[in-house]
């Protein structure tokens, strides 16, 4: 049963995810898909139950795949998040930029 | 270890309710960034959502005093602020493409875990979804690496064909999709199921990737950029975890609606793309010699003035910037040409092409480094019928996106390529290296035009500067 609901709930937020996005101007394509890509590094949440259950019990190869998973998603995360508001910070008025 | 699942603290209703208000707080975060002026508190309010999420699960799986995670999350955090803000902007699509890849890897090791039982009530729902985790994981992957790679030079930018390319493609999807299939009834070893999904999919995006040429670029990175999100959402089905699913699934259209807009700004149908037909073809010139007869209708009259007299009466200006401008680094020049127009009371109105540069919107980014004003940069389709009516157009590294070759051409690679009408104009200034087709071969015919086209040959680094010298 959650299963069909997860599912439902994937198509339900592509379509209005769709909708959202066809609003932002192409002005701001890069670092909307900056963002974005921020957004998939939510995987961090799967990886960081991964490491902690391998914490546990499991081989040391395992607890390093795990871990290079979180690092990994968190870079994803960080990275993207930072370098969007890097750019989104350069998008200025003439009159407020002359510096 | 399923047992682990459930929920200590926060009990399951909770966390439905605290994913739906974060994944509304994500769409709100997106909303915010169709205003120019609130997109930066929309990046916050995502990045925000985010981090409450991490903080939930970590509360929720009871996993809070396990350090290694701080470790892991500290040296991740480092490198991805490092990479952030260290990154120049012309450099953006590599970043952004190597993130991508980090993306997809994770996904595709949270996949792994789960098709092995760890977080996940094993069933087959969760062994298929898994597996098509891993899948997408693994293209994503290895498919932005390649092309970080050939964004950044390290890998050739042109497109690497292999004997019976096509071939190999199939063969790989047929390999990937036969074990899916054969993966519930237990036939075959777990391990080995995994394995090979594991490599054939590394080994898809590898091949699929290596095809797909510079030029080509915005809509690859696209598509990865929509795979890593559905990566992320179908890796949230297998661990059955709605924050995934919802989040992933806004990325996955994110980059699915881009690719579109991409594809549909190069003219080029994705499924050509997926197939790997190139843009670089064969026919080349024949076509040139119509357009030569046809070209300049209208402008017999107009005799080749001088730049200075030009400048000097030049009121309304367009300035069209390409890749090749990026490639000089000689955004700031060109701001500062376009004030010395603006000063002498001229308007100065920036036109950019959806695919200038090497991904979606890459142009606006470097032109706001430049502290260009956004107000004055345009879309193609606001812009492409004041061409006419302007005094001056000038055109800095651009090419492809200009050439009126585009509209006649049948049979060229740009045929049907929405173009900017900057062969409307009276008078034209082509700030470019040399004059060479561009990425797609088609020759140029605004080249050849007698009159109102001047040429600035070289880097526009030096031809640049020495025009701002010699109007000052």
């Amino acid at each position: 049963m959650i299963e069909l609901i997860l599912v439902g709930i994937f198509i339900i937020s592509t379509v209005i995810g769709y909708f959202l996005i066809k609003n932002v101007p192409s002005l701001l394509y890069t670092p909307l898909m900056s963002g974005m890509n921020a957004l998939s590094g939510i995987t961090l949440i799967g990886a960081l139950v991964a490491l902690s259950i391998s914490y546990q019990d499991s081989p040391t190869i395992s607890i390093i795949a795990a871990g290079l998973a979180v690092i990994v998603a968190t870079i994803n995360v960080v990275g993207g998040f930072g370098v969007t508001n890097r750019m989104l910070k350069m998008f200025r008025k003439q009159d407020k930029t002359d510096e | 270890m399923n047992n682990f699942l459930i929920l200590s603290i926060i009990n399951e209703t909770a966390y439905y309710i605290i994913s739906g208000i974060l994944t509304l707080c994500v769409m709100f975060g997106i909303f915010l960034m169709s205003k120019v002026e609130k997109a930066k508190i929309g990046n916050a309010i995502s990045a925000f959502a985010v981090l409450i999420a991490v903080i939930v699960s970590l509360v929720m799986y009871d996993i809070l005093p396990i350090w290694v995670i701080y470790v892991c999350l500290a040296i991740g955090g480092a490198i991805g602020l490092f990479l952030a803000y260290k990154v120049k902007m012309i450099e953006m699509p590599q970043l952004i493409a190597l993130l991508n890849g980090f993306g997809g890897l994770a996904s595709l090791i949270v996949g792994g875990y789960a098709y092995f039982g760890v977080g996940v009530v094993e069933s087959y729902f969760s062994d298929i979804t898994a597996l098509i985790a891993v899948i997408i994981g693994s293209v994503t992957f290895i498919g932005s690496l390649v092309a970080a790679g050939k964004l950044h030079r390290v890998i050739p930018q042109k497109p690497i064909t292999l004997k019976n390319h096509q071939l190999y493609l199939i063969l790989f999807v047929s390999i990937i999709l036969i074990f899916l299939v054969l993966s519930p009834f237990s036939l075959v070893n777990k391990t080995i199921i995994f394995l090979i999904i594991l490599l054939t999919s590394m080994l898809f995006g590898l091949v699929f990737t290596i095809r797909i040429g510079g030029a080509d670029m915005p809509i690859a990175i696209s598509l990865l950029n929509s795979l890593s999100g559905v990566a992320g959402a179908i890796t949230g089905l297998a661990i059955l975890d709605v924050l995934l699913v919802s989040i992933g699934g806004i990325v996955g259209a994110s980059g699915l609606l881009l690719t579109q807009i991409m594809c549909k700004a190069m003219n080029r149908s994705l499924f050509d793309i997926l197939l790997g037909k190139s843009l670089v073809s064969n026919v080349k010139q024949e076509t040139n010699e119509k357009l030569d007869s046809q070209k300049l209708d209208n402008q017999e009259e107009v005799t080749n003035r001088d730049v200075l007299d030009i400048v000097k009466e030049t009121k309304s200006l367009i300035i069209v910037p390409g890749y090749g401008m990026a490639i000089a680094q000689a955004q700031h020049l060109l701001k500062q040409v376009g004030d010395y127009f603006v000063k002498s009371g001229a308007t100065v109105k920036y036109a950019i092409h959806p695919v200038a540069g090497r991904m979606p919107g890459h142009m606006n980014v470097l032109l706001a480094e430049a502290n260009v004003d956004y107000d004055d940069l345009y879309e193609m389709d606001d812009l492409n019928d004041e061409f006419a009516s302007v005094d001056l157009t000038i055109v800095v590294g651009a090419n492809d996106v200009l050439n009126p070759a585009a509209r006649k051409a049948e049979g060229t690679p740009i045929y049907g390529m929405p173009i900017l009408n900057v062969d409307k104009s009276k008078e034209i200034f082509i700030f470019n290296y040399d004059l060479k087709p561009g990425y797609s071969g088609v020759d140029n015919p605004l080249y050849s035009r007698k009159n109102g086209v001047h040429l600035f040959l070289g880097s526009a680094q030096d031809t640049l500067k020495e025009f701002l010298e010699e109007i000052k």
